[in-house]
């Protein structure tokens, strides 16, 4: 018996430890660079990098919540980008309210936009934006909600597969045309951009850029966490279950539809999250967001570090985004293409992603040890991720 | 008549707040019949898969279905688990229970399981976990986010891992078994989650000799404790546990008594048992 628990205990054993690890000390050494280090030293970081490791640590954050609901139950959203924007822009309107009389015309109550068109009042839905604690709120409230009733109609309809994909495509489009409209009230076309300060502190600092660095980072790290203790606990196995067999699962008793409906809004939480760091370093928040591209490439991310693994999503984000802003620099018509060939290339040949090949190569090196108990948590994960994602 | 069912149901005061609902209800057989199943019809696109079928089981019994292929023996148990609503026909779990109320999930909580033709088990989970998810207990969400292992579980799968004989791959990956083993695995989830009812269809196909004897003594010891409805095409292996045998023909109930009984029935020989001597 005692046996059986030190096995089950062993079992739960993962890279997340190493992994934060990781990413603390590189957060911190990269700070510091930037702090404290003069210009002219090898050691120096610059404030632009650092808003780039930034804005990557946010991007590594969206595809944490594409991998939770992706690679470990199965639901491919071609629609995270809208809660990432939706995080994004409660953040962009909390900024914008700072910004008071500093704006091109000077009004203390509207953002220049509204000035623009003539606007004479602040839109209901702007009222309390210019409180910091109820715009966080509605970073988490807002894109939890509409998660919630698309998950809730989806889910209870048992939409699943390539019309669940559809929808959430279709559900992004949607708020990328609403956004686009003037009337809505969200700044068009232009968005929400020429922030001036957060929470009293000058966004061009680098103090606060490096501060904003650091929360994302140390956010991802919790996030991380968080989600591996609850995908290692039992509703975890649950999600698994239901990605490989959710009839099975409701004969044993389970409402899946109430586990999948949970696991997107905390997968849109997260997304939400990450808009919200992103929109303060980046310093603009625009409908593009929500263009259904932007979707389709963070579920490359997840499929280039592989799926089901929370650590190969940060990964392979971080990975493409840095390929990314090199091949653009080089090339910046190309990038879809090179996209597009990524995506062709990581399906034919690491349908595991790298850290399936990290998996791989780690088996071999210790031949006798892989085989005895065939299931760390890796690979019980990565294998049927193949099919989990069959859409 | 109706109307005042709905007053009644209205009234309900148990209904009002959820905890004052029993979480497993209580099946009512004091008219010792488990399973009652009356005047069921299923047409698939004008095909009738079920006709007109009734079926009485009582509680603790051992029950075999045999029937031809398409005789609606896996429809059945679609109707009784609530994959499939009929066209018309009650299906009652005990005195009170009206299982065509229920979806899958409440019926599984009911305390009927089910193992399919097909073994299905979580293949990326190791046999453990699949046994873990397969315990009775609280199945909503947060009880699952915050579940811990106690030992009396620990002990409960321990004990079926006994039976079913997967000790030693325990914690190996449910996809690797091999194709008898997750058969096994299949019975011990059934185990695992104490059901009144197990609904298990072909048990033995795929199965060594060896392993289907095994399997016919698994099934006869949990007869009596537990009732048991089996499908199974392998005649012996039905004539090995059977009790009393029902045979199914398109749709409906042909013959039901012992083997021996149903055996030399002859419409049965006509249709069924026809070429076999
Ligand atoms: N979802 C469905 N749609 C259409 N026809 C169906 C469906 N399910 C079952 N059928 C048909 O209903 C009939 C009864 O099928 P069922 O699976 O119950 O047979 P069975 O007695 O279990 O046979 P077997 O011994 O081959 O398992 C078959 O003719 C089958 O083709
Ligand atoms: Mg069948």
């Amino acid at each position: 018996m005692n046996q059986l628990m030190r096995f089950s205990r062993l079992h739960g054993d993962s890279k997340v430890a190493p992994f934060v690890a990781i990413l603390v000390v590189l957060t911190l050494l990269a700070s510091m660079g930037n702090l404290l280090m003069p210009e002219d030293s090898a050691f120096y970081v610059s404030t632009y990098t650092i808003t780039l490791l930034g804005k990557y640590l946010c991007y590594a954050m969206l595809a944490l919540a594409v991998d939770v609901i992706w690679g470990y139950c199965g639901i491919l959203s071609l629609g995270h980008g809208a809660f990432f924007a939706l995080g994004g822009y409660a953040m962009g309107m909390y900024l914008m309210r700072q910004i008071g009389d500093r704006g091109v015309y000077g009004n203390p109550e509207l953002p220049d936009f509204m000035v623009f068109l003539n606007w004479t009042e602040l839109p209901w839905f702007w009222q309390g934006m210019d409180q910091f604690w109820f715009a966080m709120l509605m970073v988490l409230l807002v894109p939890g909600i509409l998660a919630f009733i698309f998950g809730w109609l989806a889910f209870r309809s048992r939409v699943t597969g390539v019309y669940l994909s559809i929808m959430t495509q279709a559900l992004t489009y949607a708020l990328l045309l609403a956004f686009f409209r003037n009337e809505m009230g969200f700044g068009g076309n232009n968005g929400l951009t020429d922030f001036k300060d957060i929470l009293g502190f000058d966004l061009q600092a680098d103090t606060t850029r490096v501060t904003l660095f650091a929360i994302t980072a140390l956010l991802l790290a919790v996030i991380l966490v968080v989600s591996h203790k609850i995908l290692q606990s039992r509703m975890g196995k649950v999600i698994v279950a239901i990605r490989d067999g959710e009839s099975r699962a409701r004969f044993i008793g389970y409402r899946t539809e109430r586990f999948k409906v949970w696991l997107f809004v905390y997968s849109a939480l997260i997304a939400g999250i990450a808009g919200a760091l992103y929109v303060p370093q980046v310093g603009i928040i625009n409908p593009g967001e929500f263009s259904p591209l932007n979707s389709i490439e963070m579920v490359i991310w997840v499929a280039v570090g592989g799926r089901g693994t929370l650590i190969g999503a940060i990964v392979g984000a971080l990975l493409v985004n840095f390929a990314k802003t090199k091949f653009t620099a080089i090339m910046p018509d190309g990038w879809l293409f090179a996209l597009g060939a990524l995506f062709v290339f990581v399906t034919l040949y690491l349908p595991q992603g790298l850290m399936g090949l990290y998996k791989k190569m780690m088996d071999k090196r210790r031949p006798d040890n892989s085989d005895s108990h065939g299931s760390d948590t890796e690979g019980k994960n990565a294998e049927p991720a193949v099919k989990g994602g069959n859409v | 008549m109706s109307a005042l069912t709905d007053v009644r149901e209205v009234m309900r005061r148990d209904q009002v707040w959820s905890f004052l609902k029993d979480e497993q209800k209580q099946v009512d057989v004091s008219h010792e019949v488990i399973l009652y199943v009356e005047g069921l019809n299923l047409s698939f696109d004008g095909f009738k898969a079920l006709n007109d079928l009734n079926l009485y089981v009582n509680d603790g019994e051992l029950r075999c279905l045999i029937g031809a292929n398409g005789a609606g023996k896996t429809t059945l148990m679609d109707v009784v688990t609530g994959k499939t609503t009929p066209d018309s026909g009650s299906v009652y779990f005990g005195q009170s229970i009206n299982l065509l109320q229920h979806d899958e999930a409440d019926i599984a909580q009911l305390g009927i399981g089910r193992k399919f033709q097909k073994p299905t088990v979580f293949e990326a989970l190791s046999v453990f976990d699949n046994l873990e998810l397969s315990l009775k207990q609280q199945k909503s969400v947060l009880p699952m986010l915050f579940a811990r292992l106690t030992p009396t579980e620990i002990d409960r799968i321990d004990e079926v891992l006994n039976v079913i004989g997967l000790k030693e791959q325990c914690f190996m990956q449910a996809g690797a078994l091999s194709h008898g083993q997750k058969q096994w695995l299949e019975i011990g989830m059934l185990l695992v989650a104490e059901p009144r009812l197990l609904l298990i269809d072909e048990p033995v196909a795929g199965m060594t000799a060896q392993e289907t004897e095994r399997t016919a003594e698994l099934l006869t010891s949990l007869a009596g404790e537990r009732t048991v409805i089996v499908v199974e095409h392998d005649m012996e292996f039905v004539r090995s546990i059977a009790r009393t045998v029902t045979v199914l023909h398109q749709g409906s109930v042909l013959a039901e008594g012992t083997m021996d009984q149903v055996q030399n029935n002859p419409d049965v020989i006509e249709v069924y048992l026809g070429e076999a001597p």
